[in-house]
């Protein structure tokens, strides 16, 4: 029997298949790469990038939580001349879709990233990071802010013809009207969910358990308030999705896709299983198998209600 | 870098709370060196979800030992493993002791179940080379002598070898050494090793220590385990940069 075609097309962005690794969990593809095939699969998003680097929070930065993991890197990163100069290289030998994130504190700040990065070859698509909860200025104080989101996407798409992506927070009322003001500035697709805002404290101390005192949500925790995120975006607004949230297998990004996603990216789980990516690959290959289809992207919002 | 499916071969208790466990893991046994850890996921559900790490304790051919205090859910898991069951082990991941070299006196100094990355090493030091080990524990009933070399003993209630820290003792006993050419090996929790630091910076004395930060991957891409360096205002990764660094690169 010939193989189910996985490729799925997000505007004018072609992925062989629809998992991504999540920006923040793969670093820039070098260490995560000793583990698995990067070319099995759809594409890496790479670390979140700023104009110039940030050396990211003071420890604790993570601590474990049910099913989950809290997080405050504080967008940690090499910064975008760094990253021109001693990651591209190495990126550009993946042989898999490459989508850089960004992150800024300022409007000009995402444009200037952008034009800059934008004449790169080996980018084939830009994700804006509009929902880091972790870092002081910027993050979600744009996030969480329409009218910011708007802006942002309207500069940004006026710096570069490349797919352009915005990564969206749940920490938000109605997610559907963020997704609503990306389509209408141009953008080509949205990403959500970026992580929930959470905390913890250890009872004997009553300190927070993180020295940012609040940190990112991530893992199979969040996946339920993802998978509602993606379909109420889904119910209301004409923008393809790429769903993020507690994926760990392929069931999993069967059901993102199901929701309303047409890719995923899966984050927390490669910290676990540095394989997870292509197992999900495959596993998306049995399913369409199991199920009868020739193509994958028939799953896409194929939810019954 | 290794991801290997390792059966338990056995899964000792040493102490009332500190277990040795021996698992099948040839891929990994070959190539792991003093000082390196393995992250290990205890179970086979997401929960608890994150792997977690632990330094080799001893390589036996294809077998690599590690020692453990439960002291988590994480840990009371493993301990709960039995001969034959199977776990997920990823390494051998960062840096390792660098004990080859000019010196003549390797000194061990452990703190607890910081203990755990000495037998191995002891075993790779050159035999050309004097090895002294210290131990610090509560009491009596947490020594740990397992793999140890010339070994001498400090407790915080003094109901077993030196009454104090393992630094004091250090201290009191580092006089013959003086004139030698010595390199300190230590693990331990951080107050120690932060007085390891200064004694170290005192004697003019070349200190490796390697040291502990919750972490999720181990390799490098969560970026979780930051250790800040004395050069600039940045961070090392406890993980990939360490776990065992210069006492006079890091800030403790």
């Amino acid at each position: 029997m010939s193989h189910a075609d996985l490729s799925i097309q997000i505007g004018s962005l072609h992925l062989k298949n629809p998992v991504l690794l999540a920006s923040g969990t793969v670093g820039y593809g070098n260490e995560i790469s000793q583990f698995t095939d990067m070319s099995k699969l759809g594409g890496i998003v790479t670390k979140s990038l700023s104009l110039k680097p940030r050396k990211g929070n003071p420890p604790q930065r993570i601590v474990e939580t049910p099913s989950g993991m809290l997080n405050a890197i504080g967008l940690a990163n090499v910064g975008v001349e760094v990253f021109v100069k001693e990651k591209i290289p190495f990126l550009r030998e993946l042989n898999t879709t490459i989508i850089c994130n960004i992150a800024a504190s300022s409007i000009e700040e995402y444009v200037e990233c952008t034009k800059i990065l934008d004449p790169i070859d080996t980018i084939n698509a830009f994700e804006i990071n509009v929902s880091c909860p972790n870092v002081k200025e910027g993050g979600l104080i744009f996030g969480n802010d329409l009218n910011s989101v708007g802006r942002i996407t309207e500069r940004v798409r006026a710096v570069t013809k490349k797919p352009l992506i915005i990564k969206l927070s749940p920490n938000v009322s109605r997610i559907a009207e963020f997704a609503k003001v990306v389509k209408d500035e141009g953008g080509d697709a949205v990403s959500a969910i970026n992580t929930l805002v959470g905390t913890a404290f250890d009872i004997w101390t009553r300190k927070p358990k993180i020295k940012n005192i609040t940190g990112g949500l991530s893992g199979p925790a969040i996946k339920p308030v993802a998978l509602a995120k993606v379909l109420e975006i889904k119910r209301n607004v004409d923008i393809p999705i790429i769903g993020i949230g507690g994926i760990i297998n392929w069931q999993d990004a069967a059901e993102f896709m199901i929701a309303g996603a047409s890719a995923v990216q899966i984050g927390t789980v490669n910290f676990i299983n540095p394989n997870a990516g292509v197992e999900i690959v495959e596993g998306l290959q049995s399913y369409c198998e199991k199920i009868s289809i020739g193509k994958l992207s028939e799953v896409i919002g194929s939810f019954q209600l | 870098m290794y991801n290997e499916k390792s059966r338990v071969e056995s899964n000792k208790k040493l102490l009332s709370n500190t277990f040795l466990l021996r698992v099948y893991s040839p891929l990994i046994a070959a190539s792991i060196k003093p000082g390196q850890f393995c992250n290990i996921k205890v179970s086979e559900s997401s929960y608890p979800l994150l792997r977690r790490p632990f330094s080799i304790c001893e390589v036996e051919g294809d077998y690599l030992h590690f020692m453990f205090d439960v002291h988590g859910e994480g840990t009371k898991l493993l301990a709960n493993k039995q001969k034959d069951d199977v776990i997920d082990i990823l390494g051998p991941l960062g840096n390792g002791f660098n004990y080859s070299g000019d010196y003549s006196t390797a000194i061990i100094v452990a703190g607890g179940i910081g203990i755990a990355p000495f037998p191995y090493l002891i075993k790779q030091i050159p035999t050309d080379k004097k090895v002294v080990s210290f131990f610090g524990g509560r009491s009596k009933e947490n020594v740990i002598e397992y793999g140890m070399k010339n070994l001498l003993v400090s407790t915080d209630d003094g109901s077993a070898g030196f009454k104090g820290n393992v630094v004091q003792l250090l201290e009191k006993e580092f006089y013959p050494f003086r004139n030698e050419s010595v390199r300190v090996f230590a693990c331990g929790p951080n107050p120690m090793l932060k007085a390891l630091q200064e004694f170290a910076i005192q004697k003019n004395i070349e200190c490796q220590i390697s040291t502990e930060c919750a972490m999720a991957c181990g390799f490098g891409i969560c970026q979780g385990c930051p250790i800040e360096n004395t050069e600039g205002d940045g961070y090392y990764l406890v993980c990939k940069d360490g776990p065992v660094f210069d006492s006079r690169m890091v800030k403790l």
